[in-house]
């Protein structure tokens, strides 16, 4: 269980990036938080890193107060980072400095194979994809086997069809050891076919503001109408968000694009 | 659910700007540039021949090389050329590591920074050369004083270039170690040193070939062996083909130990798409 208790960030220039947010996500489920620019989802996912520290509330997991970096905690970024003078194999290795040589590269082997890059161990990141560089740097924060996985809007820098076929590399990853999956997406088609909770955010400042029922099962039928209505109820909770904040001044029509 | 099918994917070439003409296998195209000085010196020779110029100011490139013949088969060109490199290793590795312990402490502590960078640049505008009266008095007119003015041409530029890279490693790769949870002395050795590496070999390369241009210094001003004491030997002698040929020789030797260099680093730098971007830096 990993639990935000009354989670808040004030910068020290006075801006509130998030204020008061308290959420209980049982193990193995799968979060996305969506909302406009300036919701604090990026901080949030920051402060459960231990980047950053929050200025008040806590953060628990499994009743363990974290504080910086934890060992069941993995990270996504946005970018894949990868460290350009290590092979793939040595990138995903990277956190396992702690393992036997054995069995750490049983694993990298392992997790090459399940993300549809087995032979590519001795490649330099450069000569990967973007979409490659993204696996390499999703199975590189799971082989260590974490209890939870941030992901900071893994894919947008990615193209459609790319996003699509890492959603499925994603899902994948997940059900070998289900680890808490914590997703920060400004993409509702996204949201709607990972998560099993989706949570809107509120911006100025970043707080909870909507938790939009899904209604889906999986593996999830993109094309039927189930799947539709969910993304269409996260859109609604979504405008709702922004006009909620009259600083924003969106009309709702606009409003449902331009994240 | 798991999916064998990999869509392939574009691939991302804003990732690698140094990609660009990564070419190993030198082609025929690069002989182009040895166009010029070739006809330069057959021209020269032909006119020389024909008691078109006169040879005394600028010797044909026969005599030139019959006088680098003649002072290779003496022994005199190997013995000078030792001196010479002794004395630009000597100040290189002083410079050079001084300025990579200072440079580590100035790029990764802002105290450090705040303490010895003021006072390092204040000391970077005095012309190197200029230190020479002080470095006689301090040090005699023997090596010492050569090897201390070649170690403070090539610190600079060497200090500058560690501090600048330990400066601007990317945030966001710090960030994959905190992730990781690295100490200290981890995140430096696998972390920043790797992400410096590139360059620092930069730096030194161009370091060296300052020392080069110090050494040459050091010698015109008084030397009893050394190229630039060839130099100063022909010129007092009036000898332009001894001049020429210690001019060649330096070049044969400033590109030789740039190139040793910089295959010595090729392991490191393995990693990175282009080791031809930076072998145009060098002698500067």
């Amino acid at each position: 269980m990993l639990r935000l208790a009354d989670l808040g960030k004030t910068y020290p220039n006075g801006v509130e990036a998030l204020a008061h947010v308290s959420l209980d996500i049982p193990q193995g489920e799968i979060v996305a938080f969506v909302g406009g620019s300036g919701c604090g989802k990026t901080t949030m996912l920051r402060l459960i890193a231990g980047l950053e520290s929050p200025t008040s509330g806590r953060i628990e997991l499994d009743g363990e107060t974290l504080a910086g970096p934890h060992p069941s905690v993995g990270v996504v970024f946005q970018e894949p980072r990868l460290l350009p003078w290590l092979t793939v194999a040595q990138n995903i290795g990277f956190g396992l400095g702690g393992l036997a040589k054995a069995e750490r590269e049983q694993r990298v082997e392992e997790a090459l194979l399940r993300v549809g890059l087995a032979g590519y161990g001795d490649r330099w990141p450069r000569e990967l994809s973007g979409g490659q560089a993204q696996r390499v740097a999703i199975v590189r924060a799971l082989v260590a086997r974490p209890k939870v996985l941030l992901l900071d809007e893994p894919f947008s820098a990615l193209d459609a069809f790319t996003r699509a076929s890492l959603h499925e590399h994603l899902l994948g990853l997940w059900e070998a050891n289900k680890p808490t999956l914590l997703i920060v997406t400004h993409d509702v088609d996204e949201a709607a076919t990972l998560a099993d909770r989706v949570i809107v955010l509120q911006p100025k400042p970043g707080r909870i503001f909507a938790e939009p029922a899904l209604g889906l099962t999986r593996p999830r039928d993109k094309v039927g109408h189930e799947f539709a209505d969910a993304k269409r109820r996260i859109l609604a909770a979504l405008d709702g968000s922004l006009q909620a904040t009259p600083a924003a001044g969106k009309t709702p029509e606009i409003a449902g694009a331009w994240w | 659910m798991a999916s064998d099918v990999t869509i392939a994917s574009p691939p991302d070439a804003a990732r690698n700007p140094r990609g660009v003409g990564a070419r190993r296998v030198p082609s025929p195209r690069a002989l182009i540039g040895f166009i010029i000085p070739l006809t330069f010196a057959v021209a020269y020779e032909a006119a020389f021949r024909a008691g078109l110029v006169e040879a005394r100011l600028l010797p044909p490139p026969s005599r030139v090389l019959k006088t680098l013949a003649d002072l290779a088969a003496s022994g005199e060109l190997f013995a000078h050329a030792r001196a010479t490199l002794l004395r630009v290793a000597a100040g290189f590795a002083l410079g050079g590591a001084a300025a990579i312990l200072v440079g580590a402490a100035t790029g990764s502590s802002a105290f450090a920074r705040r303490l010895l960078d003021p006072t390092l640049q204040a000391l970077r505008a005095v012309p190197s050369l200029a230190w020479v009266p002080l470095f006689i008095m301090w040090f005699g007119i023997f090596e010492e004083s050569k090897v201390a003015l070649i170690a403070v041409g090539v610190f600079f530029p060497v200090y500058l270039g560690v501090m600048g890279a330990i400066a601007s490693v990317d945030r966001k790769i710090v960030e994959v170690g905190r992730v990781f949870r690295l100490s200290r002395v981890a995140m430096a050795r696998r972390i920043l040193l790797p992400a410096i590496t590139p360059d620092v070999v930069i730096a030194l390369r161009s370091g060296l070939g300052l020392g080069f241009m110090f050494v040459v210094a050091a010698e015109l001003m008084g030397a009893s062996e050394g190229l630039g004491y060839l130099l100063l030997d022909g010129q007092q002698l009036g000898k332009a083909d001894q001049i020429v040929a210690a001019l060649i020789a330096f070049a044969v030797l400033g590109k030789i130990c740039d190139g040793l260099f910089a295959a010595a680093a090729r392991p490191l730098l393995r990693w990175q798409d282009s080791f031809a971007r930076v072998s145009a830096e060098g002698e500067g």
